[in-house]
């Protein structure tokens, strides 16, 4: 079996993000990036799958600018044995990112496409949905956990009223959650071993794909702030307030 | 241009998100069409067609439809959506696994989760885990919209009479197959919905500690969420997350007891109206927004709020 896992670099999760003065989006000079959370999980377990004897190779995919190929990079650490490095230097939605991809897909020929649930940047949650539609292939969304059964893949998924399981056939795409697995640290041999796998470069804008932004971002400003809060000093003032201050309870 | 809203259902009952973006659709257009597809679901077709927004109720049949799989929804919506200019659905588990993969199909670029419809074409959004808020204006033919129900009122119920029109089945590429929901179920209020949600941190120690939060939940008639630690230690199930990835709750009053407050789960609940937190540690991120801070043991706290909450002679439920 072979996979694919497409990775996203973005602000770190923890960093406290900035408005710009002018509305024109988030800054991002000078602030710590790395690999969208759940991507993370995303190369782990196709990392397990070829530890199991399952996939034979994986291969690691970016679309970002110069610095992007540092997420590839990151997956080769950790057990992706090649990468392919797509270069934009502008911001593509998740359907132009989707075409890239199935590109990408038609060329390599993998069992299974592996992405992260959510970008926690823009937070669109739609890239691996709209993937398997223009693949015509079916998809395992939101997956906490996944058991790999020959032609077939059944997938546990953590839906609003608690936990679903389907059986998708492959190919497929698979989507995952933050629980699917607890993605590990590359290891410095590994990291310097990393360096010497092969990263493939491509341009977007020379793939033939159809890239253009269809959602223009006017504005990005704060959300409104709260007002300050108080600390109260026991239990009895706290439900007092609630109760007389407040008055929801 | 109708709307075409996609609504959401357990084939016996409308799941009441629906309400919200119905709302929201409103807001964009009059003319509202909503489609229910499922397996023996006629009674929710006929609750649809109650709601006095709602136009017109397109009701489809098939046992392919039963568990709601995107694979096999998406033809008959493509097929559907023909004579719209706005497909729309709540942005919960259900809108967010099918409608990416109908955006695609129609070559449209979709926007995620609306908390404000400022014109057909212009919405707000938040990105960043709510961080920030961004203005983006749509210019595809047939937008393709799912909706943060929370941030929109639920449409009533009672008193319309829409025409329910019966339309045929579409071919489904049999890819995928259902197998079984795990349902958690609960005599509380549903997390999403609840007028008052009390959550539990890492900072609860154990699954078994949770009863302390159980017990006012009990006396609050408050639904229980929980941070993703508290998830991933495996105290609660995953149904009760709140943050960016887990669930957005607007209660009228949120307690945050043994929750630091990472970005992740502010995300998911700082647009409460009131905000408690209860921590040991002053110095928690949790205490930046909340309206009421206490700085305890939430061991000792949590028996001295449920004392003083059976002291009240009455409780608004």
């Amino acid at each position: 079996m072979k996979i694919i896992v497409a990775v996203k670099r973005v602000i770190d999760y923890n960093v406290q993000i900035r408005v710009k003065e002018d509305g024109s989006g988030v800054n991002s000079d000078n602030v710590k990036m790395s690999t969208n959370p759940p991507d993370d999980n995303a190369i782990e377990e196709a990392v397990k799958l070829k530890e199991s004897g399952k996939a034979k190779e994986i291969v690691a995919v970016t679309i970002g600018d110069e610095k992007a190929q540092e997420t590839v990079r990151k997956a080769l650490a950790v057990g992706a044995d090649r990468g392919i490095h797509i270069k934009s230097d502008n911001y593509i939605e998740p359907l132009g990112i989707a075409k890239i991809l199935k590109k990408i897909v038609e060329k390599e020929k993998p069992d299974l496409v592996f992405l992260g649930k959510q970008a926690i940047d823009d937070d669109c949650n739609q890239t691996g949905q709209m993937l398997a539609a223009l693949l015509g292939w079916p998809q395992g969304t939101f997956a906490s956990k996944i058991e790999h059964k020959d032609k077939i893949i059944e997938v546990t998924r953590e839906v609003d009223e608690g936990l679903e399981t389907i059986e998708i056939n492959l190919p497929a795409i698979i989507t995952c959650d933050l629980r699917l697995n607890e993605p590990r640290f590359a290891s410095l041999p590994n990291i310097m071993k990393a360096r010497k796998k092969p990263i493939e470069q491509l341009n977007a804008k020379d793939l033939g794909v159809d890239i253009l932004n269809r959602i223009q971002q006017l504005k990005v400003e704060e959300p409104p702030k709260r007002k300050n809060g108080i600390k109260v000093s026991s239990v009895a003032e706290l439900v007092s307030k609630l109760k007389n201050e407040a008055k929801v309870i | 241009m109708p709307i075409l809203l996609l609504a959401e259902h357990n084939n016996s009952n409308l799941k009441v998100f629906t309400l919200n973006a119905i709302t929201a659709a409103s807001k964009i257009d009059q003319d509202i069409h909503v489609l229910v597809a499922g397996n023996k679901c006629e009674n929710v077709a006929k609750e649809v067609s109650t709601v006095p927004l709602v136009k017109k109720v397109l009701y489809v049949d098939s046992p392919s439809y039963e568990n709601f799989l995107a694979e096999n929804l998406t033809p008959l919506i493509i097929k559907v959506s023909e004579s719209y200019t706005h497909i729309i659905a709540s942005a919960n588990t259900f809108g967010k696994n099918l409608m990416p993969r109908v955006s695609a199909l129609l070559d449209s670029s979709q926007i995620s989760d609306v908390i404000r419809i400022n014109s057909p074409e212009e919405f707000l959004r938040p990105i960043y885990a709510g961080n920030a808020f961004a203005t983006v204006k749509s210019n595809d033919k047939k937008k393709c919209i799912t909706i943060r129900p929370t941030s929109f009122d639920a449409a009533p119920k009672s008193g319309g009479s829409a025409s329910i029109e019966k339309i045929e089945a579409t071919d489904i590429p049999s890819i995928s197959k259902f197998i079984k929901r795990e349902e958690t179920k609960s005599e509380r209020p549903e997390l999403g919905t609840a007028r008052i949600v009390i959550s539990g941190g890492r900072g609860m120690q154990s699954g078994e500690n949770f009863k302390l939060i159980n017990s006012i939940a009990d006396k609050l008639n408050a639904a229980v969420g929980a941070s993703r630690a508290a998830v991933d230690a495996g105290y609660i199930g995953n149904d009760h997350q709140v943050g960016q990835t887990g669930k957005v709750v607007v209660p009228d009053l949120y307690i945050a007891v043994g929750i630091s407050g990472a970005i992740q789960h502010l995300a998911g609940m700082k647009e409460s109206k009131i905000i408690v937190a209860i921590n040991k540690d002053g110095e928690a991120p949790i205490f930046s927004i909340a309206d009421y801070g206490l700085e305890a043991d939430l061991f000792e706290a949590l028996p001295q709020f449920l004392d003083e909450l059976n002291k009240l002679n009455t409780i608004q439920k």
